[in-house]
């Protein structure tokens, strides 16, 4: 249907009859239906599309946006204690103000001589992650940590030429259907028994598996269930013995305080900077690292973006540009590392910003402010009757607390919570069989003493 | 060097800071920021924190972070900022393939709200029903736009959908027993992922070129295609702007074969609303949130993809579903066949919250005018650039072309000397961004212009005087478009230190171990 003749829309400055006139004349048509000349009249759409009218005015628009939005409660009007790979942490308002910028926000893909500022953010975000996790090299962030443990698997497979990947059996079983549809049909993923009683990974489990065609290992540290991974030097050693690499995701936030991976025996290190100086977004403001030594057999396998510094022709000035581009997809199609596309690296310049504002100092202080404030959590609550911690390890960030003697069920708690304002840990029920009754709860330095104690007095009274 | 007065370009000047790296503004002390200490009542029942630690696992030497000043980083990224051509500022018509253009302001309203930015994904879905609405709603729009059954929001960019694609086919085949085939056909003129995300799940790729008209040579894939065929892949209108007027028969054919067929979508701008993909025959599809529905690019990301199937392949896409029932928005995990997941959670919320603001702004008829808009600037476009001596064009095939044009320079480079590259770091000089094309350069001395409906006549003039400018320069001037950029942040960078491993540094870190000792006797 042609529109009606005065459709003029502010997004569209050609609709405006004058402009469409002219230009219309210059190309010597009449209607612009005579640019579409080569679509055949069988392939033609000639319906309307059921999709509701314009709501052109931006007051209005706004209106009806607000109205949809005012039907979510957030994190913020509510207390909440959810994590699983998507938590609160504290953005620093300079974040938001830099990725707010205009020039950063609707920037794609210029030259780095017109993008120098995108290049350069983007060098040192991959700059300040290295320092973070001791390793010399970081990509461009890629999707997601799945995305990130993906393509880490992937690179292993082609380093060692290897088939099989083992996996440990306390990751987030979300990241793990990524990682095994990633995976399919080219490499097999075989998941490693963890101990019942600390979550720790199986050693002897892992010998028995570990053999000539194990490409390597991969496990989260701390883990999806909170615990700290501490035979992190064992592993590597069976795993390098055979050949294999050791591939460990890890929070960035837990490495002001904890060693990084890259330390005990991490050939690739990958997770997500979502912590680093972004919201939430519903899980939707995701972000990946990857991270390795600066080896060419590693630095050629990477699928994503690797922007690098170099001279230029004048002395003393610096620019930037991709690293080895030709082993990505941009440059050979199918012949390339996997693939690369646009991904998410307006979130890698929150991350820089964030570690840039952080220093050293903050990130250990914000990392002990977390454990002290978790192991509060985690002692109050596991004080209430019928209530307990499901491992003996230590934690950080995450734990899992333990209702199956409580009396009532993880999701009737739940709802009673949700009715006080309160999001209490995720339910672990459905995900885990051996963690029936189990709720992974998420403590970061959002909390206060107040909030723990009302969560724990909450608990407390659904529980009487 | 400088513009006459009266002449629509710009004496134009990028901001030149000299801006350091953030580790040379690093000085022991400064707080960038300060984290809060824990309540006095929590240090006293669990201590420090720290020696809940098993030893080995504390971090002994803390990370090398620079130590830097809050209004210093803040001037510091601003510069950066400034040192960033971004879309807002420019006539970004340039990136040909990408669908640049306007990324409403008030939608950044939106994505600000606490409402969107402060949401967990496993809240309880009461919670989040307007969040659910939303991605509920463009499920139901994407479904008008392209005639199929069923979206997800779930792929995190285009490239990601195709992963997805190819993830769908791979199972489909296999249910059916018929893992045998590993063979996915695409055209060269399609995004290099097509070809590449789909070698990820172990398929062969067959690429067909095109014939002398411009379009994918029927005669090729008819060739092509056999009981190995899993599929075909396909970009429609192609880079080079040619709409596919056999499309249909491409897909009948590998559908005879046994074969699924993914529509491509990234080229959809001018075509919203007149052909669309069920009409064309194919099994799946996908949209860039980020380019043709208004999501801001953000310098490579957040980006999002809206995939689509028909009904037979429903059961196979991602889990979780949005469903409405019973007056609720509901989250649905129970597919029979899904592939599984392909990214944590439910997809990159903010691009899909944007990209649902643009669509309502626009509504049904709006959308229609966001492509005849672009495709008459495209065609004013296309009439004006080849009036330049020596810019064609290639290929006879379609009278007009849909989005975009791929053009080529090479009898210009012929006639001056003066090639692609330099033509792109001189329109730098000028605040303007022009691209090439993808790899490999099929197209000799390429380049991609793709207008949108963002710009307006004389915008597009502005533009296309740019042009003409270092075309005439070429003849007259050779040198000075030889050595651009003049005007830029940096001049001519040298490329040898990224392909060279005893050189590149991908790191500050990296930088000092391999260059530090010349970096530092120079400083």
């Amino acid at each position: 249907m042609t529109p009606k003749p005065n459709f003029v829309h502010p997004y569209i400055p050609n609709s405006a009859p004058a402009n469409k006139e002219k230009m219309m004349q210059e190309l010597g048509i009449k209607d612009i239906s005579e640019l579409y000349d080569d679509i055949p009249d069988r392939l033609r759409f000639k319906g309307k599309m059921n999709i509701p009218p314009a709501i052109a005015s931006e007051l209005e628009l706004r209106k009806h946006m607000t109205g949809i939005l005012n039907k979510n409660t957030s994190c913020e009007d509510n207390l909440s204690f959810l994590g699983s790979g998507c938590a609160q942490h504290y953005v620093p308002a300079i974040c938001d103000e830099i990725t707010g910028r205009a020039e950063f926000l609707t920037a794609y893909a210029g030259e780095p001589y017109e993008d120098h500022g995108r290049f350069q953010t983007l060098f040192e975000y991959e700059s300040l992650m290295a320092e973070l996790l001791d390793v010399d090299v970081v990509n461009v962030p890629t999707y997601d940590w799945g995305q990130a443990a993906c393509s880490s698997i992937r690179m292993a497979g082609r380093i060692t030429g290897r088939k099989e990947m083992l996996v440990s059996g306390t990751i987030s079983p979300d990241r793990l259907m990524v990682i095994k549809n990633y995976c399919e049909p080219v490499m097999k993923i075989v998941v490693l028994e963890f101990s019942a009683e600390t979550g720790q990974m199986n050693i002897e489990d892992l010998l028995k598996k570990t053999g000539s065609n194990t490409a390597g290992v991969y496990y989260e540290n701390p883990s999806y269930l909170g615990f700290l991974e501490e035979e992190g030097s064992e592993i590597a050693n069976i795993v390098h013995q055979s050949g294999g690499i050791v591939i460990v995701g890890v929070d960035p936030i837990s490495l002001g305080v904890i060693a990084p991976p890259s330390q005990y025996g991490a050939d690739i290190t990958c997770g997500d900077i979502q912590g680093l100086g972004n919201h939430m977004y519903l899980g939707g403001s995701l972000g990946g690292f990857i991270g390795t030594r600066d080896e060419e057999k590693y630095v050629m396998e990477y699928a994503w973006r690797l922007f690098g510094i170099a001279k230029t022709s004048v002395e003393g000035e610096w620019g930037f540009g991709d690293v080895a581009y030709n082993r990505t997809s941009f440059g050979v199609r199918e012949k390339g590392k996997e693939f690369v596309g646009t991904a998410a690296a307006l979130y890698g310049i929150s991350a820089a910003v964030y570690l840039s504002l952080m220093g050293p100092e903050g990130m250990k202080e914000l990392g002990r402010l977390i454990l002290q404030n978790g192991l509060y959590a985690q002692k109050k609550i596991a004080s209430l009757p019928g209530v307990r911690l499901r491992f003996s390890s230590t934690n950080f960030k995450e734990f899992v607390v333990d209702f199956s003697s409580a009396g009532k069920s993880v999701a009737q708690i739940n709802q009673a919570l949700l009715a006080k304002g309160v999001f209490g840990g995720k339910d672990l029920s459905g995900e885990f069989p051996s963690l029936k009754n189990c709720a992974l709860y998420c403590v970061t330095e959002m909390h206060s003493k107040p909030d723990i104690d009302t969560l724990v007095s909450a608990v407390s009274e659904i529980l009487k | 060097m400088n513009i006459q007065k009266g002449s629509r370009l710009r004496n134009f000047h990028q901001a030149k800071w000299d801006e350091e790296v953030i580790f040379q503004l690093h000085t022991p002390g400064e707080r960038g920021i300060i984290v809060s200490e824990a309540d006095p009542e929590i240090q006293q029942e669990v201590g420090d924190g720290l020696s809940s630690l098993p030893s080995h696992l504390i971090r002994k030497e803390g990370p090398a972070l620079p130590e830097v000043g809050q209004m210093r980083v803040l001037k510091h990224f601003l510069r950066l900022s400034q040192h960033t051509l971004g879309a807002d500022l420019n006539i970004d018509i340039g990136q040909g393939t990408c669908t640049v253009k306007y990324n409403p302001k008030i939608n950044e309203v939106f994505v600000r709200s606490p409402k969107a930015s402060k949401l967990h994904p496993y809240q309880d879905q009461g919670t989040i029903q307007g969040a659910l609405q939303i991605m509920h709603e463009m499920d139901l729009y994407f479904r008008e736009i392209s005639g199929m059954a069923r979206f997800t929001f779930q792929p995190s960019s285009g490239s990601h959908a195709i992963l997805v694609m190819a993830s769908i086919m791979h199972k489909y085949h296999s249910l059916r027993g018929e893992s045998h085939r590993d063979e996915l056909i695409t055209t060269i003129f399609s995004h290099p992922s097509d070809a590449a995300a789909a070698a990820v799940k172990g398929y062969k790729v067959i690429t067909i070129f095109p014939d002398k008209n411009g379009f994918p040579d029927m005669d090729a894939l008819k060739k092509a295609v056999s009981s190995r065929t899993a599929g075909l892949f396909i970009t429609n209108p192609e880079d080079t702007g040619i709409f596919n007027p056999y499309i249909d028969e491409f897909t009948r054919i590998i559908h005879e074969a046994g074969g699924l067929c993914g529509y491509d979508q990234a080229n959809a701008n001018g075509i919203l609303g007149v052909t669309r993909a069920k009409e064309a025959g194919f099994d799946m599809c996908f949209f860039n949130l980020h380019k043709t529905f208004a999501s801001p690019h953000g310098c490579g990301g957040p980006a999002g993809g809206a995939l689509g199937v028909t009904k037979g392949l429903e059961s196979y896409l991602p889990v979780p579903l949005i469903d409405f029932k019973d007056g609720r928005y509901q989250l649905n995990w129970d597919l029979e066949h899904t592939i599984g997941k392909t990214r944590s959670f439910y997809g990159p919320f903010p691009v899909i919250l944007r990209s649902y603001a643009w669509i309502r702004s626009l509504g049904e008829e709006g959308l229609k005018e966001v492509a005849r808009i672009a495709v008459l600037n495209n065609n004013y476009i296309l009439k004006n650039l080849t009036e330049i001596e020596g810019v064609e064009s290639p290929f006879p095939g379609g009278k007009h072309r849909i989005e975009q044009v791929r053009y080529t320079w090479e009898k210009f480079h012929h006639q001056t000397g003066v090639d692609i590259h330099n033509v792109i770091f001189r329109m730098c000089d000028f605040g303007f961004h022009l691209w090439t094309s993808h790899h490999p350069y099929l197209v000799p001395e390429p380049c991609t212009i793709e207008p949108t409906e963002s710009y307006s006549k004389a915008e597009l003039d502005e533009y296309l005087d740019g042009l003409r400018h270092i075309a005439e320069e070429a003849r007259t001037d050779p040198e000075t478009v030889k050595s651009a950029p003049h005007r830029s942040v940096v001049h001519t960078i040298d490329e040898s230190w990224f392909d060279d491993p005893q050189k590149w540094a991908i790191t500050w870190r990296a930088f000092l171990k391999k260059h530090g000792e010349e970096f530092n006797k120079k400083a």
